[in-house]
């Protein structure tokens, strides 16, 4: 029951401070109904579902990071620094991305003598900057780690190759470009490594199918795992 | 050979099979050129999977070796994206096949740290996949030395490995339901808690093992015929693993004691009291060493653990008590296997309406994960062990890449062969202990 008694009080005239307003992400998917695939509708979460929007830290970023990225120095060459989850990541500019490797490394306040290799991933809603390359690091001297990632679009799938700073990217480089298409220029023999050499395409990349067949059980069929809902 | 060739290019080929050298020898006798270039593989030359090697000899001598993969590759990571959350544990246990708990729980600490739960599994789930993870770091291990034996030419080690691993596949397929593939552990802790007597059985495990693994070093430790093959072979220095990213136990075998579970624990490792084995030979023999006291010290782990699950964690919880992520069915042991137990299923379809919503949504859709982007690392039998977890949002894996340790120390192999002699080669590659189902996933 809501009577005006129990309301708090609202001044008369009293000043409404400015909020700045927060640009909104764009929106992923809209609407509950019309699937067009199997009918079933269950599972929509809202109306509006909007992409998370992307992530941008400001100092202080707690913890040995903002330490790590004085030391590096090297601002012009990020873009954008994020801490989420206790994990720094540094979005660096795909040109500078071997000097940064480089200092990283070699750098004695940092240190990051170990690579634990390159994961690619696709973002194919993220325009001019599609393709990442993520290089997770780890420093055996501080016992710390931190993520670079470097991203390049869909047209132009450059990145220059890191092998020259830590050669165990090797094979690493060559996975990426086998299963995303990133061309690391500088690599010294970049080739397909788990698909076959004259495979077409790019299996990881989100515009490349699964693949599959459905399922026949007693007269229901059920459709192959990329045909299924998706529920996010 | 049904396969094109180019003879001219690739000079004369000739196709072996067994021990079938003749033809090979005789060829080679009249030839200008000393140098010979062997394919091995892609059928498996150490049983490890199916593995090329291609060695470029000089007489006896290694001079180029390169390690060709990718025979194994089923596309783990992709298919992850088409599942749920809770799905992908089915998939990543069938990456490294000999060491599945270390899989999902990579994995699953991955998930957990998107989710933002990673305090709140209750103790006992953490217990218990400790205490699986040692028993599984045990039984990879048997394995590597099992075969290793085997790919010298010695059948005794592989029979004692392959015997002791017998008890700890017993023991798993009495606490998951299975001997491998298990997909036991699961984001918010593990699928089913301990079945009545497990504690039993682990603990007359724990009275024989030790014996057992005395046996292999007695058998080994100081067998010529076994220090003459591995002693200074597949040398590989710290420089050497620091470069390539290697790690494990033959990061160790360089001197270098790093090890996650000490240096950046996870699952409440902190807790427990064990060393971390070092050798400072780099070569196969002290990889050999690494592994034997790595799994005493996994023994006593294991105890450890078991202690808790039995004594001070009896009763508690294995699933995190959220019902929007905890998977709400406890199995049970029903008359054609592993089932929903039927208390739960009295539960959802007699009293609960929350219960039954909760598991239907569970169970069709799944949890939803907050989007972003995790890397969570465990030191599996291997080396570092990593899961870089991205997700959108949704119920699904955006996107899901490991950092396989048999994938990146298999990088070393040509450090470790070349210059060296070819019946070397094996040893050398056996040291790695690389699983094809990891390295190509």
């Amino acid at each position: 029951m809501t009577s005006p008694d129990n309301l708090p009080e609202v001044p008369t005239n009293a000043e409404v401070p400015e909020v700045p307003a927060v640009p909104e992400p764009p929106v992923a998917r809209r609407g509950m109904f019309g699937t067009t695939d199997t009918g079933d509708t269950s599972g929509y979460g809202g109306l509006v579902v909007r992409r998370a929007p992307q992530l941008a830290t400001p100092r202080p970023y707690g913890g040995y990071f903002d330490e790590l990225v004085d030391t590096l120095a090297m601002d012009d060459a990020i873009d954008r620094v994020v801490v989420d989850r206790g994990e720094l990541t540094l979005h660096v500019k795909r040109e500078r991305l071997v000097e940064v490797c480089q200092k990283l490394r070699d750098e004695p306040a940092l240190r990051f003598e170990l690579s634990l290799g390159v994961s690619g991933v696709h973002y194919p809603h993220l325009k001019g900057e599609e393709l990442h390359a993520v290089i997770h690091l780890c420093s055996i001297t501080h016992n710390r780690r931190v993520r670079v990632e470097a991203s390049a679009p869909d047209e132009d799938p450059h990145i220059p190759s890191t092998v020259g700073v830590y050669p165990g990217h090797d094979w690493h480089e060559r996975e990426t470009w086998d299963f995303f298409g990133i061309i690391f220029d500088g690599h010294p023999g970049l080739t397909r490594i788990m698909m076959p050499d004259d495979w077409d395409g790019h299996p990881q990349r989100k515009d490349y199918p699964l693949g599959g067949i459905p399922v026949e059980y007693r007269g229901a069929t059920i459709p192959a795992p990329d045909q299924r809902r998706s529920y996010a | 050979m049904s396969t094109g060739y180019d003879e001219a290019t690739e000079g004369k080929v000739y196709s072996v099979t067994g021990a079938d050298w003749d033809e090979v020898v005789s060829g080679v006798r009249d030839s200008e050129d000393e140098r010979l270039v062997i394919n091995m593989g892609p059928q498996h030359p150490s049983t490890h999977g199916v593995l090329r090697l291609v060695l470029t000899l000089d007489g006896e001598t290694v001079t180029e070796a390169r390690s060709v993969i990718g025979y194994l590759h089923t596309g783990i990571e992709k298919n992850l994206e088409f599942r749920t959350w809770t799905q992908g544990t089915t998939f990543v246990t069938r990456m490294d096949y000999l060491s599945p708990i270390f899989n999902e729980t990579a994995y699953c600490l991955g998930v957990e740290k998107l989710l933002g739960i990673e305090d709140r599994i209750p103790d006992r789930a953490q217990a218990i996949r400790v205490m699986m993870m040692e028993l599984n770091r045990i039984s990879s291990h048997l394995v590597a030395m099992g075969t290793f034996g085997m790919e010298l030419g010695a059948t005794t080690p592989f029979l004692f490995g392959y015997r002791d691993r017998e008890l700890i596949m017993d023991l798993f397929e009495y606490i998951t339901g299975l001997r491998m593939n298990h997909a036991y552990v699961r984001p918010g802790g593990v699928s089913v808690d301990l079945p009545a007597g497990a504690v039993d059985k682990i603990g007359e495990f724990l009275k024989i093992m030790p014996q057992r693994i005395k046996d292999i070093r007695k058998l080994l430790d100081e067998n010529p015929v076994y220090l003459r093959r591995t002693k200074d072979v597949g040398y590989l220095d710290l420089t050497g693993c620091m470069a390539l990213g290697i790690t494990g136990p033959i990061l160790r075998s360089a001197g270098l004691p790093w090890d996650l579970r000490k240096s950046q624990p996870y699952c409440g490792y902190e807790t427990y009291e064990f060393e971390v084995a070092t050798e400072r030979g780099c070569d196969v023999f002290s990889r050999y060493l690494v592994r034997m006291r790595e799994m005493e010290e996994s023994l006593k782990i294991v105890e450890q653990a078991l202690d808790r699950i039995a004594g001070p964690l009896k009763g508690d919880p294995v699933m995190i008590e959220d019902k929007k992520i905890g998977w709400p069915a406890q199995l049970a042991l029903g008359p054609d296997g592993f089932g929903n137990s039927p208390d739960h299923i009295a539960h959802i379809m007699g009293s609960s309406m929350e219960a039954l919503i909760h598991h239907f949504k569970l169970v069709t859709e799944g949890f939803r994960v907050p989007a972003g982007q995790a890397y969570a690392s465990i030191e599996s039998p291997k080396g570092e062990l990593g899961a870089h977890v991205v997700s959108d949002g949704g119920t699904r894996p955006y996107r899901v890449h490991f950092r396989e340790p048999s994938f990146c120390n298999l990088q070393g192999f040509p450090a470790m062969a070349e210059g060296g002699q070819v019946a070397d080669v094996i040893a050398a590659v056996a040291s790695i202990d690389p699983v094809m189902g990891g390295v190509d996933r």
